[in-house]
Parts: structure tokens; C-alpha cells; sequence
């Protein structure tokens, strides 16, 4: 340093010193003047004359009118003024390009210089003089600079390629300069290859078919060897172009690798950003079974913690960064929570962008300190950050169970400091956590409703009112609560006036006696003052479902509300796929594709991760290659993505579906859907009664647009708008358990078009066991029960064949079931209306619900039941297959499907076998989503195919379940991932008899 | 790639405009003043996105350096230039300031012609654009001159220029480490790491070979095991000390040193450039020795009072001395006055920085100090608590906390007649504080 500031005192001795004085000469006449000093005779002051028209450009005054005069300066010997005059010429020729022309001459011949800084500096200068007739005289001068004998003047004129394309495509296509650029990738200089590789990369970008960027083996070996000896620069230039390329197989992608990662240690943080991007696409062409595969992943870490300690611009560059590639590969930064924790006097956009990494690295394991750092955040200044962090406690909570208690403790204490922007965050966050774990901490509503009348945003008063409208038969002046919202009803947002509407519903279905005039005020706001069609709809709706049949009202409104997922805010598998392609760049700090920003052609190409290996050849051209085999062959996800192409579709003008809790206008809108979906169901014919819903065109349109919408498991609100009006308009019968018109739309996604299409006419039924005895006439004074287990369509039914085989008449028929492990419990009474003579046989059926009392038992499907008749009270035990309690919605989003199987430890993890199945894996599919074990997703892999289902059990447990199938092979491998691993025993036998009857 | 670059002063007039693109307009200039340095919040992220144009920025003092650009450019590669921008430029005419960049607006241009071209950046190293930017002109330079810029500005060792000669051999090595705590207010340490640099002044003749060794657990390891130690030269430098080696997590190094060979040998070999350059950065996570420990007690007696006590002590050896020892304890915005009492150096309140600093000149290892103070407060009605920001200390000690000894460095230069022994080296160890902060 010390030798700068002397420096900076010996130009302050020389004149250099009152170079600012050019920046304050504003008098008038001043052109006039500096008219005059340009065409002085003495060289210091045009020198000086042409520092005051730079200085003034600078600020942005209007120089333009002494272009002869500054140009006619040109011709010097003296560097310096020399390089102010192509300044000016650079900025003003476009305006002046007649007299641009008179510069011509001067360019040609220092492009003959003897000088090499001079050739450079003509041939740099020229090709950013955007004048036609200028660049016809270019062509000549650029040709020989690039076979010129000096290297610098080489790499200069590698950039003027491009600069030359940019002006005039056609003209440096038909001049051959392409080929001359492809050659300077053999360059001896390294530079030189450099920018002849960023010159290339840039002209191929808008030509996004041409094969220009011809990378093969041996050019890429050039590049990487040329790496290690360039600039900094070049090195970024080289890594981004290598990343365009798509290795032939695992074996080359390896030694690419080995050849990359050094870089990963140099002091440039975007030379280390673009090795990581290249090590993490190709990657994903190694096998993960290759011990190389795991030492790569553990060489990443270090360098994506050490961009943490670079300036701050740089760390939030590098932390979207992170964000992206946790997302891709959460096992490379799971040991380095501490890295993110935030520091007092990070700048703010480090703070928020941390913030969101730790939530996203939060595990079982560190969730202790993670929650204690929160909670020091929680007290910070920044409005947007302690927002942030509450938010983030609250996910803590849904996804760490072990930690919700003492999340809902932090909670608590923070609504407790009255500061108005916690309590009202703290309050959203709550209402996730109710929905996550029903029954558990309701005890905090009367604390939450201290606080009502500090709520002053949208989203905290639609969150409070949800949990009064949810939990109002604990909230004694829940009423009055609700009441005193609906004063001023028209000023409220929407999503609070629809949240108030339910809340209202709900609370009257669950005290109709004090609430009638309420409800009443409610439904006449929304239908009748309201000019806003989703309100005044949901009003009509309710309005005619309560007075229509209140029991289905109750049914629809109180349905119980599916789980909301654990993980939030994912980025879309391919957008994130396409992200990671663009490490480094702006598209991924902004986490956007690049024609999301980026005008013309530029960027708009797709870029895809390569294929893992062993999945067919690409073609020629990387791009095409790997579009290709992004669409039809097993991308290197778990689950494949067969609906790839269309989700690209959809996502143009789609939000990409979430799996968080969708808010409230969302689901409104998806109930909207469904009403017409519905609507139409109900003309062509009652879907409802079918077991398995049948491909009608009708049928299908509901099911593309509700699973466009909804995409996530919907609220309960959504849901049961849906088959609201499949009851108030078609003859569905009362009591209809709300999951059943509504399950297509709930499971959703597009994998639902494609299970259609590949199923048509082939779905079977659900199955349904033989015929048992369960009670010998011996044992119970002569009656005998047979009988099995159904399900159909979502209603679960006991079918009981009553025989007498005594001699007297039986009547008066009862039964009850013992607490069980499913809550089982008879939904109705025992339809045996005629007593039952000697000899008789009846059959009745009766229904089952599965919200009874719930107890577990051994083995886990053991039913106790007592009949009762005139004679005496029976007890028997039977047992049912699980497959009875999987329900029509237990369809998972494939993407939730595959945060929830890696959320799943793998000790949880059963597997068994299933021999002797000779069904094709379409087949197999078929029948097991007869019985509701759907398949979110199909993946082919050396001639085993690879079915991922999913389960969803009555009590809401998830089952997800891996079934592979080798051609050739009777015996298949099933394994069962479950939250409760007991089940998975059952539901395997329960796969092996569908799957052999 | 980078569309044009601007410098604007505080005041957000442009001082420096140079447009590489056709696609960036004049009004770029005008719309990145407009929406980020006369935006009355507070700057949300140093990427901003303004009608499909992105301006990325940094701020020197009160000075702005904005690159715009249309397409999708390398993020980091934008910053890492315009961080290279500022150390030319401070290597140039000094501190970055609107007097300086006025007074050199001529020099800038020239330079910002000469390392980016297109919008794609060049070679920036200092020294080799000061063989040929020099605002004197270059006419006098004989054609060896001019080959030996451009090969050198192209070349393999961009940051070298051949024929330096020096009487003296001789370099300096500093590693200059800055420790960094975060401990809650029960003395858990809730993160740790030391980032340390490793800065060489170099005045060697030639083109020496340079290789730098230190006790990097990773080569330790391997030396004991193979046997074949490479003792040559084994604590020429580097005292001995109680640690015998440790683990770097990660390092990165100057674009001087080849990369290949660190990733397969681990050694660091390189040329070196003339005069002062940072050869290595690394950072540390384990076995850290934490200078000092803070040992704070906050009791709020009543709503207006605030009692402290804040407890250091010292964890080395009680030969060394720690200097500029500097405690900060941060008092609530609504303090009316404050008594302080302190054992050893000078304790005041700072009411613009709303904080009590204590000064400590120099303190031994192994010992403790305590200050102790009564804060009053003013009553007020503002529901928000006081946030209590962690105390946070500043000190410089003799030894690096991450425990890094330099175990040689060896010079070699086969066409020039001096030796690895002819050359002077001189080892210096700075540790000081980064983030060093307690929670109260």
C-alpha cells in the first residue's frame, strides 16, 4: 500500500492532478470554445481540448456537434490522445456515420502498425464503431488480425468476431470468420482460446441449432488444457462452455471431473461457482454407486462454505446459489448448518438468503440450535428478516415433529412481546401447525385470540378466523368473535371475507341454535352485497347445501382437511433442474430461467441436466441431445418425468405447483373448477356411483383442470365445495363421504391424464376378499355370519350373510364393533327389516366409518364385532384386508411424493417379496389403483421397470411404496416406506392378494 | 456479458460511463440512479433487475460501480470484476474517492478499455497493466519491449514480467489470520472459524520457483506414514510448537499457484509475482485457540436501570502480548447516562454509537479484566424490547489462533547464480479479530 499512496503523490506533483477541472467548465459558448483548442496548433492543448469533450460526454452533454474536429485529432503519435479519440468515436459514429468514415483510413493503417498494443487497439476500437460502411472496410483488417503473429492481437480479435456478429450475422458467416474462431480453440496461446471459446459460446447462443460449439473429445481435451494456464477470465469463460457439453458416458464425464476439481481451490469465487456448476451436471452421469461419486460430493462442501467468507455481493450470488443446489443434493451441505447462521452485521440480503438455507438444512439433528437461532432473530430490527425468521420457526415445527412442541413454546413467547408484525406472522405460522397436528395444541386459541384486535393484515386475520371457524366448538364466544369481523365485511380483502364466510358456516353447523341469525347475515353479504363472483358462488353454495340437507352440509364443511406436506417453497424439479445448468449466472440468482429476463433469442433454449448413463445415445448436437433425452429416456431423478414435456407446457403460464398449504383464494378457485367438472359429472351420468371413476370426456376435463389448479393436496375448503355441488345438483345420496367426488381432483397432477390414457378399459375393482365364516351356528344358538369386506366407491362395507339355523324366528338385530386399530365403527344400523325365519338366509350390507374409537390391535386388521339379537349377544373376531382403508385420494404429487420418501428414514424402510405374479407392470398398476394404490410415477431401468405408489390410509397415514418388476421375472421386490412402519406388513399381503386375484 | 459499467458519486452523478453494448442505452444510467441511489429504502440485494435490465453494483465509501447488462451473465464472474476494478484502481491513483476517480478520469477509460472487451474482462493483474498503461505513451518502447507486454499481458505467468533484478533477495511472509466467535451468553460456542491469509512481499531477480509448506495435516499425515520425509528445509522458518499440524477445511490460492498439482500432490508451487500479492486465503473450523473469552452479566433492575458486568479473559501463553484490545458493549437507544468502573485500561460511553467502549493497550496471556457499569434509562412506552446486540471485541495477537506454522519456503531460480540460502525471508504471525462477539 504504501508504495501506491506514493504513487498517488507523485502524479499529484504532475499534471494529472487537475484532471477534475474538466469536469467543471460549464460556461456558455463552451463548444464554441473547444472548437477553437481542437484545432489548435499546439499538441498539450488539443490534448487538453479532447479531455474537457470526454469529460463532458461523460456527465452526458451533447458533444456530437465537434465529431470533425475530434476526429480530425486522430492522426498522432501520442497513445494517450489517440485512445480519448476512439473513445469519442465509439460513442458518437452511430450519429454521425457519414463523417465516421473519416476515420476509416487512420483504422486500416494502424492495423498495419508495427506496434502489436496498436494493431489491437484498431481492430478493438473498429469493431465497436457500428457504421455499415465502417464494418465493410473491418473485414480485411480482422482477417489478418487473427492470423497476426502476436497473440494480444490474436485474443483482441477473437472478441471483434463477435462484436462484428452482433452488427452483422450474415456478413461474418459469409467472410468465414467462424471457421478462422473454431480454429483459435487450437491456439497455442491460452488466452487466445479463451476468448475465441467466449467469442463462439456467444454466437452459438443465438443460433441455438447451428453446431457451431462443435465439442467433441479432442476439443474438449484442448479446453481443459488450456485451463489450467489461462486468466482467471478465461478460466470462467472455458468452465461455462464446458458445461454445455454432454459427456459421451460415465466414464469421460469422470475424467472431466478429475480434470475440473481443482479449480474449485482457486481465490475466484466465479471460477469456483463454474466448476460447481460443471460438477454438478455432470455428475448426474455417474453412477452413485461409484466410490468417485461419493468423494466428489465430499470435495464440494469446502468451497461452497469458503464463498461465504468472500464480500457480500458475492455471498448473496453464492448463496441463491446454495439454495439451488441444497435442493438438488441436500447431502452435500448437511453437516454445515453452523456456516449459515447469521451474523449481526450481515448485510440484509445475506440475512434473508441464509435464513432460507438453514430451514431448508433443519433436520432432527440440529434443530435444537437452529430453533435457539431463530429465536435470537425473532428480536432483530429488520421488519422483513424477524417476519422471515418467525416464519421459519413455524416450519420448523411441520417439518422436525420432535420440535413442534418447542416451536409452539418460541411461539408463544413471542406473540407475548405484543410486537404487532410477530404476533401477526407467529399467528399464520400457528395455523399451519393446527393443520399439521390436529388435536395437540389448541390449548394456545384463547392466547391467540388475546390478540385479535392487533391484527391488521389480510393474511393473519384470514388465519385467525380460520382457527375461530375450526375450532368453535372450544371457543365459547366464538360468535362473538365472528361477529365482530363481520362489521366491516366489505372493507375486508378477499381472501379474509371467504375465510369469514366458512368460519361462519362452520361455526353454525357446529352450534346451529345460537348462529342461525349470523349465518344468515353472512350468506345475504356474500350473495347479495357482493360483487365478487368467487364470493358470491362459495355464498350460493353453502346457501343451497344448508338448505337442501344440512347432514351432507356438515359432511362437506367439517370433512376432515388432508395433511399439509412437510417441505415448502421447492423450486419445480425441471425449473430446478434447468437452474442448476445456469449456476453461477443471473438466471440463478434470480431463480428464473433466462427467457424469463433475457430478450430476443438469447437464452430462451432449455438446458437440461444429462442423462444418467446407460440411457441411450445423444445425438450430435449437446443441446438437441440432451432435450431428447431429457423427454424420452429415465432422467436421473428418483422419479421420472414421463409429463416432462407438458409440465413445460403448463409451466409457461403456471405458477409451478407448491406444496405448501395453498391459500385460501387458490383452493376457491379450485372449488370453482369443480363445480364445473362436476357440473358436467353429474349430466353425463353418476360418476359417483361407479367404483373406479370411468374415462369419460367429462370425467377426464375435471380431472386435468382441478389437478392444473390444485397441484397439493387441497384444503378442506376446496374439497368440499366440490362435491358440494355434486350433491346439490345431482342425486348423489346423502351422506356421501366427502372425499369421494373430490378424490381425482385432490390427487391431481398430470399424472392423471397419463394414468387415464395408458388405463382405459383396463381398471378392475377394488378387492374385495372370498367369503368367510365368521360365527358357526353351534356357537351362537344357531346363527350363523359369513361374510367380507368391501370397498365401493369410498364407502368401506361390511357384506354379512345372516343365516338362522335354529329353529325360532330371529329378530331385532344390532351390532358394534370393539375399538380398533382403524376406528372402524358400523355408519349405520343392521338393515334387517323382516325378522328372519328358520331357514332364512339375509344379506345385508353395512356401512363402515372409520372415525370411531380407535385402539390398537393385534394383529393390526382384527376386527371384534358384537351381534346382537332377540336370543342373546354373539361376539366373533375377523379380520379385514388394509386395502379397505386406502382412499380415492391417495394419490401423491409426485413431486411431495419424493421430499416425503426421502424424509422417511430408511429404517422405516420394509421390504418383501411378492413370487409367482405373472401381470406386465401396466397391468400390475391397473389393478392395484382398483384398490386405490396409485402410481405416481413409472421409471424403466435396464428392463426392470420401477413402479413408485402411493397409499393413503383412511387415518391419513401415508404409505409409499417402491414396486419392481424384471421382465421374465415372476417375483417381484416391494418396498414399503411408512411414518408407521407397522403397516407396511399388511399392506404388502394386501398387494399380493390383489395383485393374484 | 457486461453491457457497460458507470461510477457514479454519492450524490448519484455519473463520473465515469463506458458502454460495451449496443443494447444498453443512455437511460441505464439515468434509471440505476433513479431506482437504487435515490431509492429511499435501504438496498435489498446488489442485483437489481430494472425493466429486464440487471445492475449489479458495489459500493466503495460513498463511490458506486454499477455493470449492466441485458443477458444472462456470470453473476459472480460481474462481481469478482468489479472488485478487481477497485484494486486497480486503488493500485493506481489510491484510495477509491470522486477526487481521485476525477483527477484519473483519463487513466480509467483507458483502463477500462484495456480489461474489458465487449463486456468480457481481460487480463487485470496490475502488474502487467503497468508495463504498458502508463499515460506516458508508448512510442519509445524498442519492439523486444512491446513482444515481451503482449506476451506477458497473453501469456501463461500474466503476472509476471521477466529480467526483474534485485542486489537483495529477499521475501516477506505475513499470515495474517482473523479469528471469528459467535458464544451465547452461557459461554457455548455456537460457531468458530478462523480465515487467514497468507500475504507474501516478494523482491526475488528472475523467474524463481517458488514452493511454500506448512504443517497442513493432510501432507503431515502422509509424509509419517510413507516415511520419505521431506525434510529439507523442515522448520527453517516455523518455530516448533505444541500442535503438530492442522486441518484446513478448505484453501483457495492466487492464480499464480498450479492448482492441478495442489489437487494431486497437495504441494503449492508457483511463480511468484513482483512485489506484494495474496498467495493463499484458507479458513479453519478446528482446534481453534480463542484468544479471548467474554464473560458478560446484563441484569435489568427495574425499567430503568441496566447493570453490566463484563468479564475477559485471556487463553494464551503468558509471554505474549495481545495489543488494541477494544470491548464493545452495546447500551439501549433510550441510556441517559452511564457509570462506568474498570480495572485495567479506559472504559467510556459513546452515546452516537450507543455502545461503551473499553480500551485495553496491551494485555499478557492468562489474565482477566473486568469492567463494570450502571446504564439508566428513560422511560418510555415503546412496546419493542431492546434487542441486545452481542458485545463484540477487536484485539491483535502475536500467533495465529488456527495453529498454522509456515514449515519453509523454498526459492529456486536454475538460470540466474543465487540460491534458496541467499535469500532473505522474513515470517511475521498476525492474529486479530474478525466477528468476535458474545450474546448478553
Amino acid at each position: 500500500m504504501e508504495w501506491a499512496s506514493q504513487l498517488c503523490e507523485n502524479r499529484g506533483l504532475g499534471s494529472k492532478m487537475t484532471d477534475s477541472k474538466y469536469f467543471t467548465t460549464t460556461k456558455k459558448g463552451e463548444i464554441f470554445e473547444l472548437k477553437a483548442e481542437l484545432n489548435s496548433d499546439k499538441k498539450e492543448k488539443k490534448k487538453e481540448a479532447v479531455k474537457k469533450v470526454i469529460a463532458s460526454m461523460t456527465v452526458g452533454k451533447d458533444v456530437s456537434a465537434l465529431f470533425p474536429d475530434v476526429v480530425n485529432c486522430m492522426q498522432t503519435d501520442n497513445l494517450e490522445l489517440k485512445k480519448l479519440v476512439y473513445l469519442y468515436l465509439m460513442n458518437y459514429a452511430k450519429s454521425q456515420p457519414d463523417m465516421a468514415i473519416m476515420a476509416v483510413n487512420t483504422f486500416v493503417k494502424d492495423c498495419e502498425d508495427p506496434n502489436p498494443l496498436i494493431r489491437a487497439l484498431a481492430v478493438r476500437t473498429m469493431g465497436c464503431i457500428r457504421v455499415d460502411k465502417i464494418t465493410e472496410y473491418l473485414c480485411e483488417p480482422l482477417r489478418k488480425c487473427l492470423k497476426d503473429e502476436d497473440p494480444y492481437v490474436r485474443k483482441t480479435a477473437a472478441v471483434c468476431v463477435a462484436k462484428l456478429h452482433d452488427i452483422n450475422a450474415q456478413l461474418v458467416e459469409d467472410q468465414g470468420f467462424l471457421d478462422t474462431l473454431k480454429d483459435l480453440i487450437s491456439d497455442s496461446n491460452p488466452m487466445v482460446v479463451a476468448n475465441a471459446v467466449a467469442a463462439l459460446s456467444e454466437i452459438a447462443e443465438s443460433h441455438p441449432n447451428s453446431n457451431l460449439l462443435d465439442l467433441n473429445p479432442q476439443t474438449i481435451n484442448k479446453l481443459l488444457t488450456a485451463l489450467n494456464e489461462c486468466t482467471e477470465w478465461g478460466q470462467i469463460f472455458i468452465l461455462d462452455c464446458l458445461a454445455n457439453y454432454t459427456p459421451r458416458d460415465d466414464r469421460e464425464s469422470q475424467s472431466i471431473c478429475e480434470r475440473v476439481t481443482p479449480r474449485l481451490s482457486h481465490a475466484n469465487s466465479a471460477v469456483v461457482l463454474s466448476a460447481v456448476k460443471v460438477l454438478m451436471k455432470f455428475m448426474e452421469m455417474l453412477p452413485k454407486d461409484l466410490d468417485y461419486y461419493g468423494t466428489l460430493l465430499k470435495k464440494l462442501a469446502p468451497p461452497l462454505v469458503t464463498l461465504l467468507s468472500a464480500e457480500p455481493e458475492l455471498q448473496y450470488v453464492a448463496l441463491r446459489n446454495i439454495n439451488l443446489i441444497v435442493q438438488k443434493r441436500p447431502e452435500i451441505l448437511k453437516h454445515e448448518m453452523k456456516v449459515f447462521f447469521v451474523k449481526y452485521n450481515d448485510p440484509i440480503y445475506v440475512k434473508l438468503e441464509k435464513l432460507d438455507i438453514m430451514i431448508r438444512l433443519a433436520s432432527q439433528a440440529n434443530i435444537a440450535q437452529v430453533l435457539a437461532e431463530l429465536k435470537e432473530y425473532a428480536t432483530e430490527v429488520d421488519v422483513d428478516f424477524v417476519r422471515k425468521a418467525v416464519r421459519a420457526i413455524g416450519r420448523c415445527a411441520i417439518k422436525v415433529e420432535q420440535s413442534a412442541e418447542r416451536c409452539v413454546s418460541t411461539l408463544l413467547d413471542l406473540i407475548q412481546t405484543k410486537v404487532n408484525y410477530v404476533v401477526q406472522e407467529a399467528i399464520v405460522v400457528i395455523k399451519d401447525i393446527f393443520r399439521k397436528y390436529p388435536n395437540k395444541y389448541e390449548s394456545v386459541i384463547a392466547t391467540l385470540c388475546e390478540n385479535l384486535d392487533s391484527l391488521d393484515e389480510p393474511e393473519a386475520r384470514a388465519a385467525m378466523i380460520w382457527i375461530v371457524g375450526e375450532y368453535a366448538e372450544r371457543i365459547d364466544n366464538a360468535d362473538e368473535l365472528l361477529e365482530s369481523f363481520l362489521e366491516g365485511f366489505h372493507d375486508e380483502s378477499t381472501q379474509v371475507q371467504l375465510q369469514l364466510l366458512t368460519a361462519i358456516v362452520k361455526l353454525f353447523l357446529k352450534k346451529p341454535t345460537e348462529t342461525q341469525e349470523l349465518v344468515q347475515q353472512v350468506l345475504s353479504l356474500a350473495t347479495q352485497d357482493s360483487d365478487n363472483p368467487d364470493l358470491r358462488d362459495r355464498g350460493y353454495i353453502y346457501w343451497r347445501l344448508l338448505s337442501t340437507d344440512p347432514v351432507a352440509a356438515k359432511e362437506v364443511v367439517l370433512a376432515e382437511k388432508p395433511l399439509i406436506s412437510e417441505e415448502t417453497d421447492l423450486i419445480e424439479p425441471t425449473l430446478l433442474e434447468e437452474l442448476i445448468c445456469h449456476i453461477g449466472t443471473l438466471a440463478s440468482v434470480y431463480h428464473k430461467p433466462p427467457s424469463a429476463f433475457v430478450e430476443g433469442s438469447r437464452g430462451v433454449q432449455h438446458k437440461r441436466l444429462p442423462a444418467r448413463a446407460g440411457s441411450g445415445e445423444s445425438t450430435e448436437s449437446p443441446d438437441v441431445g440432451q432435450s431428447v433425452s431429457g423427454v424420452s429416456d429415465a432422467p436421473p431423478a428418483v422419479i421420472p418425468s414421463q409429463g416432462d414435456l407438458l409440465g413445460d407446457l403448463l409451466n409457461l403460464d403456471l405458477a409451478p405447483p407448491t406444496t405448501t398449504v395453498p391459500p385460501v383464494p387458490s383452493s376457491m378457485q379450485m372449488g370453482a373448477m369443480d363445480l364445473l367438472g362436476g357440473g358436467l359429472d353429474s349430466l353425463s351420468g353418476s360418476h359417483y356411483r361407479t367404483e373406479v371413476p370411468s374415462p369419460q370426456p367429462a370425467d377426464f376435463s375435471e380431472r386435468e383442470l382441478g389437478g392444473d389448479l390444485g397441484g397439493s393436496p387441497a384444503m378442506g375448503v376446496g374439497v368440499g365445495v366440490g362435491v358440494g355441488v355434486g350433491v346439490g345438483l345431482g342425486p348423489a345420496p346423502v351422506g356421501m363421504p366427502a372425499g369421494l367426488g373430490a378424490a381425482p381432483a385432490v390427487g391431481g397432477g398430470l399424472g392423471d391424464l397419463f394414468d387415464l390414457g395408458g388405463g382405459v378399459g383396463m381398471t378392475s375393482g377394488s378387492y374385495s376378499p372370498p367369503r368367510v365364516v365368521w360365527l358357526q351356528a353351534m356357537k351362537a344358538k344357531g346363527l350363523e355370519i359369513s361374510g367380507t369386506f368391501a370397498r365401493r366407491g369410498g364407502v368401506i362395507q361390511m357384506d354379512v350373510s345372516l343365516t338362522n339355523k335354529a329353529m325360532s324366528v330371529m329378530s331385532d338385530f344390532a351390532v358394534q364393533f370393539n375399538k380398533n386399530s382403524f376406528g372402524m365403527a358400523p355408519a349405520g344400523p343392521l338393515q334387517v327389516l323382516t325378522p328372519l325365519g328358520p331357514n332364512q338366509t339375509v344379506e345385508v350390507s353395512l356401512p363402515l366409518s372409520s372415525t370411531g374409537p380407535v385402539m390398537k390391535m393385534e394383529p393390526l386388521n382384527n376386527l371384534q364385532v358384537a351381534v346382537k339379537n332377540n336370543i342373546d349377544v354373539f361376539y366373533f373376531s375377523c379380520q379385514y384386508p388394509i386395502s379397505l382403508l386406502f382412499v380415492e385420494d391417495g394419490k401423491m404429487d409426485r413431486q411431495v411424493f419424493l421430499a416425503t420418501w426421502k424424509d422417511i428414514p430408511s429404517d422405516n424402510e420394509a421390504q418383501f417379496q411378492i413370487k409367482d405374479c405373472h401381470l406386465s407392470s401396466d397391468a400390475a398398476s391397473n389393478k392395484l389403483q382398483g384398490s386405490n394404490i396409485f402410481t405416481v410415477a413409472k421409471r424403466t431401468v435396464e428392463a426392470q421397470d420401477m413402479l413408485y405408489q402411493s397409499i393413503k390410509l383412511t387415518n391419513g397415514i401415508w404409505v409409499l411404496a417402491e414396486l419392481r418388476i424384471q421382465t421374465g421375472n415372476p417375483n417381484y421386490t416391494l418396498s414399503v416406506k411408512c411414518r408407521a412402519p407397522e403397516v407396511s406388513q399388511y399392506v404388502s399381503q394386501c398387494y399380493e392378494l390383489i395383485l393374484k386375484n | 456479458m457486461i453491457g457497460g459499467l458507470f461510477i457514479y458519486n454519492h450524490k448519484g452523478e455519473v463520473l465515469i460511463s463506458r458502454v460495451y453494448r449496443d443494447d444498453i442505452g443512455r437511460n441505464a444510467v439515468d434509471a440505476f440512479r433513479v431506482n437504487v441511489i435515490h431509492a429511499r429504502q435501504q438496498v435489498r440485494s446488489p442485483v437489481t433487475n430494472i425493466a429486464r435490465t440487471s445492475f449489479f453494483h458495489v459500493k466503495r465509501s460513498n463511490i458506486w460501480l454499477a455493470a449492466v447488462t441485458k443477458q444472462n451473465v456470470n453473476a459472480a464472474m460481474v462481481f469478482e470484476f468489479l472488485y478487481k476494478m477497485c484494486d486497480v484502481m486503488t493500485a493506481y491513483f489510491g484510495k477509491i474517492s470522486e477526487e481521485n476517480i476525477k483527477n484519473n478520469f483519463v487513466l480509467i477509460y483507458e483502463l477500462l478499455d484495456e480489461i474489458l472487451d465487449f463486456g468480457y474482462p481481460q487480463n487485470s493483474e496490475t502488474g502487467a497493466l503497468k508495463t504498458f498503461i502508463t499515460q506516458q505513451g508508448i512510442k519509445s518502447q524498442t519492439k523486444e519491449e512491446q513482444s515481451q507486454i503482449t506476451s506477458q499481458v497473453t501469456g501463461q505467468i500474466g503476472w509476471r514480467r521477466e529480467g526483474i533484478k534485485y542486489r537483495r533477495n529477499e521475501l516477506f511472509l505475513d499470515v495474517l489470520e482473523s479469528v471469528n466467535l459467535l458464544m451465547s451468553p452461557q459461554g457455548q460456542v455456537l460457531s468458530a472459524h478462523v480465515s487467514g491469509r497468507v500475504v507474501m512481499k516478494s523482491y526475488l531477480s528472475g523467474m524463481p520457483e517458488c514452493k511454500f509448506g506448512m504443517n497442513d495435516k493432510i501432507v503431515i499425515d502422509k509424509q509419517g506414514k510413507g516415511g520419505t520425509t521431506d525434510d529439507a528445509g523442515k522448520s527453517e522458518l516455523g518455530g516448533s510448537s505444541g500442535k503438530q499440524s492442522i486441518a484446513i477445511d478448505d484453501c483457495t490460492f492466487h492464480q499464480c499457484v498450479r492448482l492441478s498439482k495442489f489437487d494431486s500432490e497437495r504441494s503449492i508451487s508457483f511463480i511468484p509475482p513482483d512485489g506484494e500479492y495474496e498467495l493463499m486465503r484458507y479458513r479453519t473450523t478446528k482446534d481453534i485457540i480463542l484468544p479471548f473469552r467474554v464473560i458478560p452479566l446484563v441484569r435489568e433492575v427495574g425499567r430503568t436501570k441496566l447493570e453490566v458486568k463484563v468479564v475477559i479473559k485471556s487463553n494464551f501463553k503468558p509471554s505474549l502480548l495481545a495489543q488494541k484490545i477494544e470491548v464493545r458493549i452495546p447500551t439501549p437507544l433510550n441510556t441517559s447516562g452511564v457509570q462506568v468502573i474498570c480495572m485495567k485500561g479506559k472504559a467510556k460511553y459513546k452515546a452516537s454509537e450507543n455502545a461503551i467502549v473499553w480500551k485495553i493497550k496491551r494485555m499478557a496471556g492468562m489474565k482477566e479484566s473486568q469492567i463494570s457499569a450502571e446504564i439508566e434509562l428513560l422511560p418510555t412506552n415503546d412496546k419493542k424490547k431492546w434487542a441486545r446486540p452481542p458485545i463484540s471485541m477487536n484485539f491483535e495477537v502475536p500467533f495465529a489462533p488456527s495453529g498454522l506454522k509456515v514449515r519453509y519456503l523454498k526459492v529456486f531460480e536454475p538460470k540466474l547464480n543465487y540460491s534458496d540460502h541467499d535469500v532473505i525471508k522474513w515470517v511475521r504471525y498476525i492474529g486479530r479479530s474478525g466477528i468476535y462477539e458474545t450474546r448478553c
